[in-house]
């Protein structure tokens, strides 16, 4: 297996154990936190293609992702800090009657 | 053995940093209190940020560093402190959700990691070295992607001006 296969099989796991994180835990901020590192594998996917190609491509990309990151952040942690507020609690089950 | 060792100093690294990536993304799950989780992240981003490192990727590896550690997660482990760390009804640590979730993961990890095994015969390996100067990114940043770089500035703006409404709504009503 070359290094680039391994550090792809990575970037699945990291994605997939992110996408486990946001599904299972309940604690809103460390929902938060697994889709950071949804982000991050990502981040590593396309480093190694940028890295098989000899492109800049995907690292001006991964730039772009790390200006959203910071700006989904800053939206994120204002809404869970009202939603906290409002509720008391940051377990994500007693938001529920936000469903339509 | 010790100059053999020398010589695959880089692969190992790899190794060793890609295991201690996956490792803190299972802590992550597994762990109870927030601080931790958080801790974990860190630890994760770190040794990505080491991965850039030796992939060749400096500046890439140092803002992951400087933004996602130094910025996003200083912020996390702020808010983390903020909330009340006795709170009670965050007592279970897992949705009801385990089993399927589990589920869908396995399935998910199968999928993709089938396609990486099968490989990628277009992506020829390419010639290593240096691809990556600063420079090099500088200028396709700045002449071949100005449209995104000026949308991602027009994207922080909106960013900062929906934190500050967000704040405003609420103050409004209290």
């Amino acid at each position: 297996m070359s290094d680039a296969q391994l550090l792809l099989t990575l970037a699945v796991a990291l994605f997939a154990l992110g996408l486990l994180g946001v599904i299972v835990r309940r604690h809103v901020l460390i929902m938060l936190m697994c889709m950071e590192l949804m982000m991050n594998g990502v981040n590593l996917s396309l480093v190694t293609f940028a890295h098989q190609q000899g492109s800049a491509v995907g690292t001006v990309l991964v730039f772009l992702i790390f200006v959203v990151a910071a700006a989904e952040i800053a939206i994120a942690i204002p809404i869970v800090l009202l939603l906290v507020r409002r509720k008391r609690t940051v377990d994500l089950y007693a938001y529920t009657d936000l469903k339509g | 053995m010790i100059e053999s060792l020398l010589l695959h100093l880089d692969s190992l690294l790899l190794y060793v940093f890609g295991a201690g990536a996956l490792v803190s993304a299972v802590l992550m799950l597994v762990l109870r209190q927030p601080m931790r989780v958080a801790l974990a992240l860190i630890s994760a981003m770190v040794f990505l940020g080491g991965i850039y490192g030796l992939l060749g990727v400096h500046f890439i590896a140092a803002f992951q560093v400087l933004i996602y550690v130094g910025a996003v997660m200083v912020f996390m482990v702020y808010v983390i402190m903020l909330l009340d760390p006795r709170d009670p009804s965050c007592s279970q640590r897992f949705s009801p959700l385990v089993v399927p979730a589990v589920l869908v993961f396995l399935l998910f990890l199968g999928a993709l990691g089938y396609v990486v095994w099968q490989g990628f015969p277009a992506l020829a390996e390419a010639p290593h070295g240096s691809v990556y100067e600063l420079q090099r990114f500088a200028a396709s940043f700045l002449t071949e992607y100005w449209l995104h770089f000026e949308l991602t500035s027009v994207l922080l703006v909106v960013a900062v001006v929906a934190a500050i409404a967000v704040i405003g709504v609420n103050r409004g009503k209290t």
